[in-house]
C-alpha cells in the first residue's frame, strides 16, 4: 500500500521495558477507517499508541502518519494527530472553554475558527451548562468529554484514543461514539483501544488483536470470523479463543 | 469485637496510615525498605546534631532561676515552635477531611462515629507531637549532653505543646468549616498554615526595625522594654521555659494542660466530626465561574502556553499562600527601607540578602509548578511544538512572575541606593535563574496537587536550591560590603550549581 493511502503505517516497532512490550509490530490503518485495537491487559496496545503519538520513543522501527515520518519530523506529525488517554488529563483550574482555547492555541488554530468549533463541540457533548465552570468539580465522565473535545478542536486527521469510553455513562458514551463516527464519515481516521468488545463489533471497520506485543489477528469482523472458522461466533468468543491460543503458545 | 477492642484496632490502623503517609513523603513515594528508611532517618538526625550544637550549644549551661530576658527568649522560642506545630497540625487536619478516601467507608460502617473520630483526633495529635519530637531531638540532645539530664524535661515540653497545638488546630479548622464553609476552608487553612509560623518571626523583626533599626529579633526580646512589659517571674507564662529547664512541677502542669485541652476538643468536636465530613464531601469542590463571553485570544503557541501558566498560577491556592508568605518576609526589609530614607542607616544593606533569598525560594516553587507540575503532560507532549520551546515558555513565566513581584521593591531601593538596587536586581535574577535551572535538571512528571512532595522528590535538588539561594544572597550582601570576598562566595555558589548539574538526572 502506498504510504499516503494509509493514515498510519508502523513497521518493526519495538519497545522493551523489563520484557518486550511491543515486539517488531507491523500495523497499517487505512485513511478514513475506524480501527479498533484489542488485546488483553499488558498486551502492548497503549505502549504502541503512545509511541505513535510521540509520547514514548521506540527502541526500533518506523512510524508514518499520513506519509509523514513521525520519528523524523514529530512536530509535523503531531500537527495532524490527536491523542486521548484513558485517564483524562485536563487542568482543574481551567473551565472547558479555557482548556479548549489553550489547546487551539497550542495547535496554532485561528481563534475565528477555534472558538465556534470549541463551543459546538462542548455543546454536542452535553457540556453546555458547564462551559464556564472550572473542571475541578467535574466527574470522570465530564472530564473525559472535555479531553475529547480538546482532541477534536484542532480538527485532526488521525485521532488516537486509549479506552475513551471508560467511566462514561450510557448517554455520554453514545455522545462520544456519535461524535467519533461523524468524524470518520468526514474523512478522519480513528484508532481506538477498548475492552468493550461490543463497541468494537458495532463501530470498527477493521479490528486488530494484539497479544504479547504482536499483532495476532486483523481484519473486518467477517474476515476474523472466517479466519476463526465460525460464521456465527461473537467477537468476544473469537477474542478469547485467539488470546488463549497465543497464551498457550 | 468489643467496643474497646474495635477502637484499639482502629487506633492501630490510624497509626499505620500516618506512618505510611509520612514514609511516602520522606521517600518521595519510592518503595524503600523500612530498614533503609529508618537508617536514613537516624543518619539525618545524627547529622542534624551539628547545626543544633551551633544554635543551642551555648545555652546548655543555663540554670534556674533565670532573669527575665532569658525567660523571654526561651518562652518566645517555645512559642515559635508551638506556632510551627500549629501550622503543621492545621495542614494535617485539613488533609484528613479532604484527602482521606476512607471517610465513606468509616461512616457507612456499624461503629459509633464519635468514638472513631475521637481516635482520629488523637492520631492527629500523636502524629504532630511525634514529628515535633523528631525534629527537636538533636537540639534537646545537645542541651542534655552539654547541660545534664535535667534538659530531658524539654522532651515533655515538646509533647505538651504538640498536644495543645493539635487541639487548637482541630478547633480552628472545624470552626472555620462552620464559619466559612468547606469550600473556602481548604484555601484559608492552607494560607493560615503557611503564614502562622512565619508571622511570629516577622512580627518580631518588624518590632525590632521600628524600635532599634535592626533585623535582629533578639534586639526586641532582650530589650529593657520587653522585660518591663513582661509578667513577673511567678507568672504561669514562664511555665514552659521553667519546665524545659527541668522544673518537674511546671512540666506536669504543662502536660496536664495539653491533655485536658485535647480531651475537651475531642469531647466537643468528635460528635461533630462526622457532620463536618459529610459537609465537606458534599461541597468540597466549589463551583467557580469564569467570566463569560470573552473571545479566544490569538497569538503564538508559546503565548498560549504562557497564558495558561499565568492563569493556573493565578488560580493556585498554594502559590497564593506562598506568595503571601514571601510578601510577609519582604515586609521587614521594606520597612527598613522606609526607615533608611529618614536616617540613612547602613543597616539597609541587610535588605539585599533577604530579597535575593526570597526570590530564589519563590522561583524554585514557581519553577516546580510550571516545569514539573504539568497536569496535562500528554497534551503538551503531543502538541506540535518542540519540547525546548515548551520549556522556554515555562521558564519565561517564572522569570516574569519574579520580575513583577520584586521590581517594585528594587525600584524603591534605587531611590535610596542605586548601586545596591543594581546589585540586588542582579542577585534576584541570578538566584531565580539558578533555582529554575535546578528544578529543570531535576524535573519529574507530577501533578500540581503533589506539590507537598516537591521537597522530598529529590533531596539533592532541595538542598542545592537552598544552598544556591543562600549562596547568592550572601554574595549579593558581600558585594556591597566586601567585593573581593563576594567574588569567592560567588565562585563557590557557582561551583555548587556546577556540581549539582553534573550529578543531575537530566545530564544523564
Amino acid at each position: 500500500m502506498n504510504p499516503v493511502e494509509s493514515a498510519l503505517q508502523v513497521r518493526g516497532l519495538t519497545k522493551r521495558f523489563d520484557r518486550p512490550a511491543v515486539d517488531a509490530l507491523d500495523l497499517t490503518v487505512r485513511l478514513g477507517e475506524f480501527y479498533a485495537l484489542l488485546g488483553p491487559n499488558g498486551a502492548g496496545k497503549t505502549t504502541t499508541l503512545r509511541m505513535v503519538a510521540g509520547l514514548l520513543r521506540p527502541d526500533a522501527g518506523s512510524v508514518s502518519v499520513l506519509g509523514i515520518d513521525a520519528l523524523g519530523d514529530p512536530v509535523a506529525a503531531k500537527q495532524i494527530m490527536a491523542w486521548v488517554s484513558d485517564e483524562p488529563m485536563i487542568y482543574d483550574k481551567l473551565t472547558p472553554l479555557e482548556y479548549l482555547e489553550f489547546v487551539a492555541g497550542l495547535w496554532g488554530i485561528d481563534p475565528v475558527i477555534s472558538q465556534p468549533s470549541a463551543q459546538n463541540l462542548l455543546v454536542s457533548l452535553g457540556l453546555e451548562p458547564h462551559l464556564h465552570e472550572r473542571c475541578e468539580g467535574f466527574s470522570k465522565g465530564m472530564r473525559q468529554k472535555v479531553a475529547l473535545a480538546g482532541a477534536l478542536v484542532h480538527d485532526p486527521r488521525l485521532i488516537i484514543l486509549d479506552e475513551p469510553l471508560t467511566g462514561l455513562d450510557a448517554l455520554s458514551a453514545r455522545h462520544v461514539k456519535g461524535l467519533l463516527q461523524e468524524r470518520v464519515r468526514s474523512g478522519c481516521t480513528v484508532i481506538m483501544t477498548t475492552h468493550i468488545l461490543e463497541v468494537a463489533e458495532r463501530m470498527a471497520d477493521r479490528i486488530g488483536v494484539i497479544a504479547a506485543g504482536r499483532l495476532i489477528a486483523e481484519g473486518t469482523l467477517a474476515e476474523l470470523r472466517q479466519q476463526n472458522g465460525h460464521n456465527d461466533t461473537s467477537l468476544e468468543d473469537m477474542f478469547i479463543a485467539l488470546v488463549d491460543v497465543e497464551a498457550a503458545a | 469485637m468489643s467496643s474497646a477492642a474495635a477502637l484499639t484496632w482502629f487506633a492501630r490502623h490510624e497509626i499505620r496510615l500516618a506512618w505510611r503517609e509520612w514514609l511516602a513523603m520522606m521517600t518521595a513515594g519510592r518503595r524503600l525498605r523500612k530498614r533503609s528508611a529508618i537508617i536514613g532517618l537516624i543518619v539525618f538526625a545524627a547529622i542534624m546534631h551539628l547545626p543544633a550544637y551551633a544554635v543551642v550549644g551555648r545555652f546548655a549551661g543555663l540554670r534556674a532561676p533565670l532573669d527575665k530576658s532569658t525567660l523571654i527568649v526561651i518562652t518566645s522560642t517555645i512559642f515559635l515552635a508551638w506556632t510551627l506545630m500549629l501550622s503543621q497540625a492545621i495542614e494535617s487536619v485539613t488533609r484528613v477531611f479532604y484527602a482521606r478516601a476512607d471517610l465513606d467507608l468509616i461512616m457507612s460502617s456499624p461503629v459509633t462515629l464519635a468514638n472513631v473520630f475521637a481516635v482520629r483526633i488523637a492520631a492527629i495529635a500523636l502524629t504532630v507531637t511525634a514529628m515535633a519530637l523528631l525534629f527537636s531531638t538533636p537540639f534537646i540532645d545537645v542541651l542534655v549532653i552539654g547541660g545534664g539530664a535535667r534538659w530531658l524535661a524539654a522532651y515533655g515540653v515538646v509533647a505538651a505543646i504538640g498536644l495543645s497545638a493539635a487541639a487548637v488546630a482541630i478547633a480552628v479548622t472545624i470552626v472555620l468549616f462552620r464559619l466559612i464553609g468547606p469550600s473556602r476552608t481548604r484555601l484559608v487553612a492552607q494560607i493560615l498554615a503557611a503564614i502562622i509560623g512565619a508571622g511570629f518571626v516577622i512580627a518580631l523583626q518588624i518590632a525590632a526595625i521600628m524600635s532599634y533599626g535592626t533585623l535582629s529579633r533578639f534586639a526586641v526580646l532582650t530589650s529593657d522594654a520587653a522585660a518591663a512589659y513582661a509578667p513577673d517571674l511567678a507568672s504561669m507564662v514562664w511555665w514552659p521555659a521553667r519546665a524545659a529547664l527541668g522544673d518537674g512541677e511546671a512540666l506536669l502542669l504543662l502536660l496536664a494542660v495539653g491533655l485536658v485541652l485535647l480531651g475537651v476538643v475531642m469531647a466537643i468536636f468528635s460528635p461533630r466530626f462526622a457532620d463536618t465530613a459529610i459537609l465537606v464531601s458534599a461541597n468540597a469542590t466549589p463551583t467557580y465561574q469564569a467570566s463569560r463571553g470573552r473571545a479566544f485570544r490569538a497569538g503564538s503557541r508559546q503565548q498560549a502556553l504562557r497564558r495558561k501558566e499565568f492563569l493556573l498560577l493565578r488560580r493556585d491556592p498554594w502559590l497564593m499562600s506562598q506568595t503571601l508568605m514571601q510578601l510577609l518576609y519582604l515586609v521587614p526589609p521594606a520597612l527598613m527601607l522606609w526607615r533608611s530614607f529618614a536616617d540613612r542607616s547602613t543597616a539597609i544593606v541587610l535588605i539585599t540578602p533577604v530579597v535575593v533569598m526570597a526570590a530564589g525560594q519563590l522561583a524554585g516553587g514557581l519553577a516546580w509548578l510550571t516545569i514539573s507540575g504539568e497536569d496535562a503532560a500528554d497534551l503538551v507532549a503531543t502538541a506540535p511544538l518542540p519540547s525546548s520551546r515548551v520549556t522556554r515558555a515555562k521558564i519565561e513565566v517564572v522569570l516574569i512572575a519574579i520580575g513583577v513581584l520584586f521590581a517594585p521593591l528594587i525600584v524603591a531601593l534605587a531611590f535610596a541606593s542605586p548601586l545596591q538596587a543594581a546589585i540586588t536586581a542582579l542577585g534576584v535574577a541570578i538566584a531565580s535563574a539558578s533555582a529554575t535551572a535546578i528544578q529543570l535538571w531535576f524535573r519529574v512528571q507530577a501533578r500540581r496537587s503533589q506539590f507537598r512532595r516537591r521537597q522530598t522528590s529529590s533531596r539533592l535538588a532541595t538542598f542545592a536550591e537552598a544552598f544556591s539561594s543562600i549562596g547568592w544572597a550572601g554574595t549579593a550582601a558581600l558585594a556591597l560590603a566586601l567585593p573581593v570576598v563576594a567574588v569567592i562566595s560567588g565562585l563557590l555558589t557557582a561551583g555548587i550549581l556546577a556540581v549539582t548539574w553534573k550529578i543531575s538526572p537530566q545530564r544523564g
